[in-house]
């Protein structure tokens, strides 16, 4: 790299520097109206200088605050910018959180100014008002439906921008100078941490923390700016944060925003990212939707995809890791990227992807496994919002399923004798922001982040992650109970959408299955079975079979396992609801609030452990646009075979 | 959505489409007898009554498709005799279909183009080679229907054949096309039939949207009694081909021939 970025201390400075080296080349795209609009750098930086010139005519100073509630959008990223540029610090927020959930964030920073994408996330700013008084500016990016809003606090964007560039013709050099104001300690951003653990916390990042970690990764994955990344997740989650906003500040790589949550998929074909992001979520979505149309296609489509990705299963991973492989398998494999795996990775959009990732929860190692062996180099990261994400990344040619790689360079790790992960990095957050009990609570005096997951380094130096540390239970016999471990080895069933494991202080560990609809409707289409819906579905004997099936392999697997044989699953109930983020049973990034959940459906663990065979429920469910409904319906309660620990392996 | 909603952009005008004495049968079935009542510009009106009661003949008879044995309509203050359905639609005036007239095994963005025909402009000749003026010419029209494409939200399904999608978006894609021909008064025939509540609640949104937005006209058929209060200015009442009814909604919901119609008496 011959770029010198010394002194580029903050993101303004770096877009600026930027706009000037590669002023030309495209920074953001944005499918509108068909079309791939594009942004150069220079264009970029222009419509920060107006929107930054905007804001300071608005009364926007240094250390406010501007909340961003809306998708990814060009205009979202370039106000994150705006804000960063007069010395403010952006608060993206998520924006498929209801209205309520808004108010917190406002409230706790004293939030003045919002950016809102469109009529929705005006709508519900201007129902929490009466909460935050402090509100006092709503800008928005799209005007549609908002015409005859006639609220003093709304301003649409392109009046912004107006406001701004007159501000700044009056004083030109008012920018710049704020601009060379701003230092890398910094606080640069603020993100709102999901809240697995109770009340949503601010998590206060500085410019050099982003900027330091953003740096590390994309050296050691050698990103430049002819990369293309698809940004598809919320910007409030930092993840999508880092991969499109911090890393294309660093290495001046373009970033593509979709035209609608729906058009994801063809967008990416149209674009074809070389560096990609992905929770398992979506690759094991991608990979059923593969699977379901597999299971349509031909007989000899059929036998062909059979063949070669039995294949691929043995020598494809090998192959992408640089080992050796026989001439013959090798020919073997190249007809097989001929007919299979390259038309498969070009119907995914990855035909271009040079590093995927993915991180958030475990992925199964067969999905895993799949994706590497078709050619595209999936990876596993670990980090929080806590720690600017990168903490651990899988290099490429040392990539195991089970773990998630060696420290990152400049990343210390190490264990509490609990088995608590310790981090000491660069990329580590400045503070929880008014919230100087749990910034304790969570970084200690010697600067060691307490992440709460337990874990171990194995043998070559890759991390390795368990369950998080106040989740690892004990049975009532004092065996290990770690639920999270149960539950990804049922996800890992794609019949099986979500599990929630009980057992903790319990005599054995029963479980909620939440079927996953796609899958096992069309399973259920394919044995002509009828079924009025999913409550109906999830009810019939057939579906309560194969669920048994996914339990008792999990089991099967379990007894091979020393420390987990305890852990065995002895009943379940499959749920008649799907766990929604809605109802609180699930975070804002899907993960399933355990303890929620349990005290939510408390008369329904009761029956699991009651030895009860059915049991009625009526649920409350909330819709998305906040009214409320029930449901109530008749839950069976089966139990499964379990295995005891030595017989296990004549069983396998 | 209670912030700010009252005011349109455009007020409602003047007369734009008048209905006077129309009376129209099939051989010794009186589908429509001595039906009149006006349109005002920007207004969405709608019309309402029991099954049979003539609603679509009317829509039918505006629209060109039959012609009325009695009576008169007036469009823009010019009386019109036996025009054809396109000669309708040239001068402004565009429908929807209550059972979908779309092209099934196109896509959407076919579909909506097809909209834009009686405005292309260029040849066949030139237009199959896609060169020149016929090129520029697509290329504009395609913006409008992108445009329509962004504003009904179905970019997702840009390319899907229309046949593949639900029966809630095909309704969608047939008010796009009408949408397509930029018309001044857009005729709505039974737009929310067989959809279920949420599609129902899309479909008012984009009907109040389009008359906000482009400032169009609206007519529409409905007998889904609770939309079309909730969204129509003015409501024309038929029953057996008579009209028993016109006013606001709140008149029409207090007018007793009305309340009979709808719930029956015993005679």
């Amino acid at each position: 790299m011959a770029e010198s970025f010394s002194g580029l201390d903050t993101f303004p400075k770096l877009l600026l520097h930027h706009a000037r080296v590669r002023g030309e080349r495209p920074a953001i795209r944005e499918k509108d109206l068909g079309i791939w609009q594009t942004w150069s750098w220079a264009r970029f930086a222009d419509e920060v200088r107006s929107l930054a010139g905007g804001l300071a005519a608005q009364g926007f100073k240094r250390g406010d605050h501007l909340a961003l509630v809306g998708d990814n959008r060009p205009r979202i990223y370039a106000a994150m910018c705006a804000a960063q540029c007069l010395g403010g610090i952006p608060v993206p927020l998520y924006q498929d959180a209801v209205a309520a959930e808004m108010a917190f964030p406002i409230q706790n920073a004293s939030i003045t100014h919002v950016l809102a994408e469109d009529q929705e996330q005006v709508d519900k700013l201007l129902e929490i008002l009466p909460q935050c008084p402090s509100l006092a500016h709503i800008y928005y990016d799209e005007p549609r439906g908002l015409r005859h809003y006639a609220q003093p606090q709304l301003m649409s964007c392109d009046k912004l921008l107006e406001l701004g560039s007159e501000f700044l013709r009056r004083d030109a050099a008012f920018l710049d100078a704020e601009i060379a104001k701003g230092a890398g300690a910094d606080t640069a951003a603020m993100f709102f941490t999901s809240g697995t653990t109770g009340a949503a916390k601010g998590v206060v990042l500085t410019h050099h923390s982003l900027i330091d970690r953003a740096r590390a990764a994309a050296d050691m994955e050698g990103l430049n700016d002819a990369d293309v990344v698809l940004a598809y997740l919320p910007p409030a989650w930092i993840g999508q944060n880092i991969f499109s906003y911090a890393q294309p500040f660093v290495t001046g790589y373009c970033i593509c925003c979709p035209e609608s949550a729906e058009t994801v998929m063809s967008d990416m074909r149209d674009i074809g990212p070389t560096y990609y992001f992905a929770p398992p979520r979506v690759f094991e979505a991608l990979l059923t939707q593969v699977s379901i149309r597999m299971e349509d296609a031909s007989a000899l489509k059929r036998s062909l995809y059979r063949y070669f990705m039995k294949v691929a299963r043995r020598i494809g991973g090998d192959i992408l890791d640089g080992r050796s492989v026989g001439v013959l398998d090798r020919l073997a494999y190249g007809l097989g990227n001929l007919l299979i795996y390259g038309p498969l990775r070009n119907v995914l959009g990855m035909s271009r992807v040079r590093v995927a990732y993915t991180a958030g929860e475990a992925i199964g190692p067969d999905l895993f496994r799949f994706y590497r062996s078709i050619g595209i180099n999936l990876k596993q990261l670990y980090g929080s919002t806590e720690t600017s994400v990168f903490v651990c990344v899988q290099p490429n040619g040392q990539v195991k399923a089970d773990t998630v790689g060696p420290a990152v360079k400049g990343v210390e790790l190490s264990f509490t004798p609990e088995r608590e992960l310790l981090i000491r990095s660069p990329g580590l957050f400045k503070e929880y922001y008014k919230n100087p009990q749990a910034t304790a609570e969570s970084k200690d005096a010697q600067g060691w982040f307490h992440t709460g997951d337990a874990g171990y380094v194995d043998a070559d130096g890759h991390l390795k992650i368990i369950d998080r540390v106040k989740d690892v239970g004990k049975l009532a016999d004092g065996a290990l109970f770690a639920p999270k471990y149960l539950e990804n080895k049922l996800k890992f069933f794609p019949y099986i959408k979500e599990a929630v494991a009980f057992g903790h202080g319990r005599d054995r560990v029963c479980a909620f299955i939440n079927m996953d609809m796609e899958a096992v409707g069309n399973w259920a289409e394919k044995r002509s079975l009828p079924y009025a819906g999913y409550v109906d579905l999830a009810s019939r004997d057939e579906v309560y079979a194969l669920m048994r099936d996914c339990v008792e392999q999990v089991n099967a697997d379990l007894a091979g396992e020393p420390e987990l044989a305890g852990s065995q699953i002895h009943r379940f109930l499959i749920l008649h609801k799907q766990l929604e983020a809605d109802d609180g049973e699930l975070t804002r990034t899907s993960k399933v609030r355990r303890r929620h959940v349990g005290e939510k459906y408390a008369s329904l663990v009761d029956a699991l452990y009651g030895g009860k065979e059915m049991i009625h429920v009526e649920a409350q469910v909330r819709y998305e646009d906040g009214r409320t409904g029930s449901i109530s319906a008749d839950l069976k309660i089966r139990d499964t075979k379990v295995f005891p620990p030595a017989a296990a392996q004549k069983a396998a | 959505m209670a912030t700010g909603l009252e005011g349109r952009a455009q007020r409602v005008g003047e007369v734009i489409l008048a209905v006077d004495g129309v009376s129209l049968a099939f051989g010794g079935v009186k589908a429509l007898s001595d039906v009149s009542f006006d349109v005002r510009e920007h207004e969405v009106r709608a019309i309402i009554g029991p099954n049979g009661a003539g609603k679509s003949s009317m829509l039918n008879v505006i629209n060109g498709v039959y012609h009325p044995q009695q009576g008169t309509i007036r469009y823009l203050g010019r009386e019109y005799h036996d025009m054809d359905p396109h000669e309708v639609a040239e001068s402004g005036i565009s429908r929807t279909f209550q059972s979908l007239a779309l092209f099934k095994g196109m896509s959407v963005l076919d579909n909506i183009m097809t909209g834009r025909n009686l405005k292309m402009r260029s040849g066949i000749l030139l237009q199959a080679l896609r060169i020149g003026p016929a090129l520029r010419e697509e290329i504009a029209h395609r913006e409008i229907v992108e445009r329509i494409i962004d504003f009904l939200e179905i970019q997702a399904y840009r390319k899907t054949p229309v046949g593949r999608l639900p029966y809630g978006l095909q309704k969608r894609v047939d008010l796009a096309r009408a949408l397509a021909m930029e018309p001044r008064v857009l005729l709505l025939d039974e737009p929310m039939a067989g959809m279920n509540i949420e599609e129902k609640q899309d479909m008012c949104r984009f009907i109040l949207d389009v008359n906000d937005q482009f400032g169009t006209t609206i007519v529409l058929i409905e007998h889904d009694m609770s939309v079309v209060m909730d969204i129509s200015d003015r409501v024309v009442v038929l029953d057996y081909g008579k009209k028993i009814g016109d006013g606001s909604p709140d008149d029409v919901r207090a007018n007793q021939a009305v309340i009979d119609a709808y719930l029956g008496v015993s005679h």
